[in-house]
């Protein structure tokens, strides 16, 4: 427990924003428990504003969990999010969210457009529809994800790796300060996540915030600035030259890591049973 | 057809028939969320639920109106889907068996209750035993007007909601993240539908009310892949059944609405799988007929090229 308790801090101490600036999410002490078991304990941390963030850890981690609690999706036992300094129920427009793609029914009767003309559902108030502006921006974001030609097509008759496009293009169109993404490189292949990085290192240009969940540990250093490393508690958080090391990855997935990417610096690799990351 | 155009002789049949067409109009309506958020046995059980709840209100009140079974019916509503989350989170049951017990003791007490009143000293209570069954011939103008109303006022919500019900049927958690209030969203749909089953309790009655909320929405799912289309359609659909659960069943003496209501959709729903573009089994089977085909022809085309190269080298 010691020794957690001093990555802990050596993970989230250096990274403190500089002070004055708020940062676009703050989280402090934040506990999540579905049922008696806590899920989430006690993690802290502050994202700098204009990063790629990538949250690793093994399944059943609490990743989506902590995604969701820091939405306000589900309750926390204790805790504060903050985002841009104030509660996140008071920030809605500056936030944007790409679910895990199998959080919803796909047979559902609407179209690609559609599902991104939701994302302008938050600023369009309780009667208004969205209107041919809303439907511009929506094939715009469409096609930013490389998706226009498949607009009217029925959503349950797209690819997985095309209604991840979807969700993606459903976020842009929120035109929001700070993203949450559940793994949307889940089950895309090669070219789809060249164009969702492209997309990704985009939105950090133009300063935004963009918090990733992300499986594959060989790209880990190619794509983030900062690398959250979560298995219930915190076990980690900082720029990922700093972060992603042989002995943070041990430590947070356990004996669990199988294997790890000749990317990362060398050092034990003893093999394991074929455990997926 | 004689008898059709004579009933629409009589005034009060008039009323009758467009206040069970509006009837079928709200529930095809109010179903098809209820269908597309996988809560069809919700609604069968608020149905069932209603029914202790409407005896109480009568019986405390000892009248007989859509207003005071409103407010027995939600309460009942409310205690039942308190009752289905408790047992759902303190037992190890699943949903479908929490509905189970849910429905058939709510149910089980109404009957008691019924009984009870049809045995007991409440004057007025000629007509109760029809809320099993429904008997849209023994309503009177007044529930006729009401009944009017409330659907109206019941689509009325869906069509100014439609934005927001369509999110929360689609995906709940990316509505909570735009800051909707998707509990009280929720709670309202089904408010919604337990309106729906009391104001055709009179007409459909308890027992099969919640097949007027489910079928013609799954019957509309076989025609669209819109849901502004499918919601509208599975509208037009329940609006279909009720005239004609109406109109039959006022033309045979002693024949419950609530049956040939739902024999009706029935047959709509027959009628949309072996019918409905691409998801109807006969668009199904052609396709796989044509695709056969050309598949085979292009084969033969190509066999015959490759006889054809080789003949030639
Ligand atoms: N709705 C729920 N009810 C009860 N337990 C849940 C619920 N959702 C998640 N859990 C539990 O919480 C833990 C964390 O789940 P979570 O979905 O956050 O993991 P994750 O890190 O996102 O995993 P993955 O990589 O598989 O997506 C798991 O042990 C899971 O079983
Ligand atoms: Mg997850």
């Amino acid at each position: 427990m010691k020794t957690l308790d001093k990555l802990h801090q050596h993970g989230a101490g250096g990274v403190k924003a500089p002070s004055g600036a708020t940062s676009p999410l703050s989280v402090s002490g934040l506990s999540v428990a579905y049922q008696k078991k806590p899920v989430l304990r006690d993690v802290t941390f502050e994202v700098n504003e204009g990063e790629l963030i990538g949250v690793i850890g093994p399944n059943g981690a609490g990743k989506s969990t902590m995604m969701k609690a820091a939405l306000g999706l589900i309750p926390s036992i204790s805790g504060e999010v903050l985002v841009y300094g104030k509660p996140c129920s008071e920030q809605r427009r500056l936030i944007g969210y790409v679910p895990q793609r199998e959080s919803v029914d796909w047979d559902f009767p609407t179209n690609a457009l559609d599902v991104v003309l939701m994302g302008t559902y938050g600023r369009l108030g309780w009667i208004r529809r969205p209107g041919a502006k809303e439907k511009a921006e929506a094939m715009e974001c469409l096609r930013k994800v490389g998706m226009a030609d498949y607009a009217d097509r029925q959503i349950s008759q797209l690819s997985g790796g095309q209604q991840q496009r979807v969700f993606l293009a459903r976020a842009l169109v929120q035109n929001a300060k700070l993203y949450f993404m559940d793994e949307p490189f889940a089950g895309v292949d090669a070219a789809t996540e060249k164009a969702i990085i492209t997309l990704l290192q985009e939105l950090k240009k133009n300063g935004k915030t963009v918090i990733v969940v992300h499986h594959d540990l060989a790209t880990v250093q190619q794509y983030f600035d900062s690398v959250l490393l979560l298995n219930v508690e915190l076990k980690g958080f900082g720029p990922t030259s700093r972060v992603f090391t042989q002995d943070m990855l041990q430590h947070t997935y356990g004996g669990r890591l199988a294997f790890l990417d000749h990317t990362i610096a060398a050092g034990a690799t003893e093999a394991h049973g074929g455990v997926s990351l | 057809m004689n008898n059709f155009f004579a009933m629409l002789g009589d005034p009060n049949m008039r009323w009758i028939f467009l206040g069970c067409m509006l009837l079928g109009l709200s529930s095809g309506v109010i179903g098809s969320f209820s269908y597309l958020r996988k809560q069809s046995l919700v609604g069968d059980t608020l149905a069932h639920a209603a029914l202790p709840g409407i005896c109480i209100a009568f019986m405390l009140t000892g009248v007989k109106s859509i207003g005071v079974f409103l407010v027995g019916a939600a309460a009942a509503g409310f205690l039942a889907t308190f009752g289905i989350s408790f047992i759902t989170r303190h037992t190890k049951l699943k949903q479908d068996a929490a509905l189970g017990i849910v429905l058939s003791s709510f149910f089980g007490l109404g009957i008691v209750l019924l009984t009870f009143i049809q045995h007991g000293d409440y004057g007025n209570q000629a007509g109760l035993d029809k809320f099993l069954f429904g008997q849209a011939a023994a309503m009177v103008g007044g529930d006729v007007i009401t009944m009017s109303v409330i659907s109206a006022v019941l689509v009325g919500i869906c069509s100014l909601l439609f934005k927001q019900f369509k999110l929360i049927s689609f995906d709940p958690g990316f509505a909570k993240g735009l800051g909707y209030r998707v509990g009280l969203l929720e709670q309202l749909l089904m408010l919604l539908v337990v309106v729906a089953v009391v104001i055709g309790i009179q007409a459909v009655g308890v027992v099969l009310i919640a097949a007027l909320l489910i079928t013609p929405a799954v019957s509309a799912r076989y025609w669209t892949n819109t849901l502004g289309i499918m919601v509208t359609l599975s509208g037009m659909i329940g609006a279909l059944s009720g005239g004609l659960g109406a109109w039959i069943s006022s033309s045979v003496s002693n024949l419950p609405t609530g049956p040939v209501t739902v024999l009706a959709a029935t047959l709509f729903f027959a009628a949309s799988v072996l019918l409905g573009p691409e998801r109807g089994l006969l668009a199904k089977w052609l396709l796989r007929q044509k695709v056969k085909r050309s598949y085979h022809a292009e084969r033969e085309v190509r066999i015959a090229e490759a006889m054809k190269g080789e003949s030639v080298s």
